[in-house]
């Protein structure tokens, strides 16, 4: 599951990949005409709309892909880098980067490819930029208030209007169609030139059009491998299909003194709960967090059993489940509850009174059940903690 | 000279350039940047210059906690190098490698060079203040479905619209 990098592809080759990246970004931009200053301009006086259409296509081809992907469940959307939100710096920001646009004629990265094909004016747009870089730099405690202010964090553009994803997707792409539509008819006007509509150009570009539309609407419309992963277990839910693999509390009890490092005790509680009691050498997966990748490998192993246990038996059994659906680990479900448990071994009364041969085992065994737990606990308390998987924040953006 | 090859169409650029986009998404998790690189090159600068003035200075050690040591040894500094070698390739392939100046019809070349050095410096202040370009905040931005990315966007473009009437003896007849 995206994005590769750091789990997959290491930091140090993560710079090969830019290079390569950036090889083809700076191929496009060159192909597209983004190294003559003329060109770019034309989108502001009217006469070339290529920076619009090229920029907008872009735009909507890669907001396209990264909803199919969220939706396959190739890329994980909280893992990404979401420019952050601040409102005055964005604002006042990019009316000084317009100013300087309308001015110099590039952004940075046309000036780069500029600079590439053997432009002198791309060389010194980026020797401005140097500078301005630097005023930024060696001014930084003066703009910091500025740059500071209004911090609304990654904020996304359809959780800002309250829209779906899938929805905001239609929106942009809608928009794009149009601008390309109206832009084409300005550019022919402004160039003198009468607008034709060949039929090969308007089939080639409503099969394009239609094709991102077509896309939007399987993200939207087909439900995500999550929620088929929901799906089957409502469906299983409903027929009572279930079997549930049971453990009762003794037997556990024996199995973590014995074997321990052959089961995984998964309180399934939310956090607070499990901090506040929780049984011997048990983690905690709470469980509408089970699906998280940070999870899969508890799930996806076949050397331990994993033993799910809350202070319900729905909530267990949703767990166990859901563990099911989510791989091919042996998942069991502890037959009593948290409090039940506790209340077995730890808050052990001694039995008075006429006290049954048996009786007399259950409550020796339990007893020092309970001693063994808690001396394994002191002695594992370094040993038994799960792997604390540090889910890395991606740096992004120009920073 | 061969005559220069015509530019891609349009829409097709954006469809190659945006599925780069989504593979550096895809691969790395953040988009595509560029002035991100000139900055780094500019801290490395001070860095090299200055080094007591680097060493004494909030703003550069607070980018040395975040970015580590070595302010070349960056994302974007590699990216960057890419973006020069590609842009050459696809100017040696198209026949449009000349060392010239580009500018408008009625622009003289003084003229042209002091624009696009006052206009890099203003791009570059921006985009420091914008927390990105045209690239990083406002394509990777809209890519990303970011708030902040796309009201960049809407910013540059909407401040180079009203703006460039009072421009226009730069570019146009």
């Amino acid at each position: 599951m995206g994005p590769l990098v750091p789990d997959i592809i290491g930091s140090e080759f993560n710079l090969v990949i830019a290079l390569l990246v950036g090889i083809g970004f700076g191929f496009a931009l060159e192909q597209a005409g983004f190294s003559s200053t003329k060109k770019l301009v034309g989108l502001f006086y009217g006469y070339d709309f290529t920076v619009l259409k090229v920029f907008f296509t872009a735009g909507v081809t890669a907001m396209t892909g990264v909803l199919l992907f969220s939706h396959l469940g190739w890329l994980d959307l909280g893992l990404i880098y979401i420019n952050p939100t601040f409102l005055w710096s964005a604002l006042v920001g990019g009316g000084i980067m317009g100013a300087g646009f309308i001015i110099g004629g590039f952004c940075p990265g046309t000036s780069v490819c500029a600079a590439a094909v053997g432009k002198v004016d791309g060389m010194m747009f980026i020797l401005g930029s140097i500078l301005g870089i630097f005023a930024f730099t060696e001014g930084y405690p003066a703009f910091e208030q500025l740059y500071m202010a209004e911090n609304w964090g990654a904020l996304t553009a359809y959780d800002f209007l309250g829209i779906s994803k899938e929805l905001f997707g239609f929106y942009v792409a809608a928009v794009a169609i149009m601008a390309f539509f109206f832009t084409t008819l300005i550019e022919n006007r402004i160039n003198g030139r009468t607008t034709t509509f060949p039929k090969p150009v308007v089939r080639r570009n409503v099969i394009a059009g239609g094709l991102v539309f077509v896309l939007l609407a399987l993200v939207a419309f087909t439900p995500s491998d999550k929620e088929l992963i929901q799906k089957r277990i409502a469906e299983e839910r409903r027929q009572q299909k279930c079997v549930f693999k049971e453990m009762p509390a003794d037997k556990l009890a024996y199995e973590l003194i014995h074997n321990y490092w052959e089961i995984n005790l998964i309180d399934v509680r939310d956090t607070a709960s499990y901090s506040a009691y929780h049984l011997p050498l048990a983690i905690n997966i709470p469980l509408d967090s089970m699906m998280n990748r940070e999870w899969k490998s508890y799930f996806t192993q076949t050397h331990k059993k994993n033993i799910f246990y809350a202070d319900t038996d729905t909530t267990a059994k949703k767990a166990c489940l859901l563990a099911k659906h989510l791989g091919k680990s042996d998942n069991y479900i502890l037959r009593e509850s948290t409090s039940e448990f506790r209340a077995m071994f730890f808050d052990l009364s001694v039995p008075e009174g006429h006290v049954t041969k048996q009786e007399q085992n259950i409550y020796r065994f339990r007893h020092e059940a309970a001693m063994q737990l808690t001396n394994l606990v002191k002695s594992l308390q370094h040993l038994n903690k799960p792997v604390k998987k540090e889910v890395r924040k991606i740096q992004g953006g120009c920073s | 000279m061969k005559q220069p090859k015509p530019y891609m169409n349009p829409y097709l650029a954006g469809f190659i350039l945006g599925l780069v986009l989504l593979a550096t998404i895809y691969i790395t998790g953040r988009g595509l940047g560029a002035s991100g690189a000139v900055k780094s090159v500019v801290v490395e600068g001070v860095k090299d210059i200055a080094p007591n003035h680097y060493a004494n200075t909030a703003f550069y050690q607070e980018y040395r906690a975040d970015h580590g040591d070595q302010p070349l040894r960056s994302w974007l500094v590699f990216e960057v190098l890419g973006v020069l070698i590609g842009a050459f390739l696809s100017g040696v392939l198209s026949d449009r490698i000349s060392l010239r100046l580009e500018k408008g019809p009625r622009t003289s070349n003084t003229t042209r060079i002091v624009a696009a050095i006052a206009g890099g410096a203003l791009f570059g202040f921006g985009s420091q203040l914008g927390r990105g370009c045209t690239s990083g905040s406002a394509l990777s931005g809209m890519a990303v479905m970011s708030f902040g990315g796309i009201l960049t966007m809407l910013a540059i473009f909407g401040s180079a619209y009203m703006l460039a009437y009072f421009f226009r003896k730069l570019w146009l007849k």
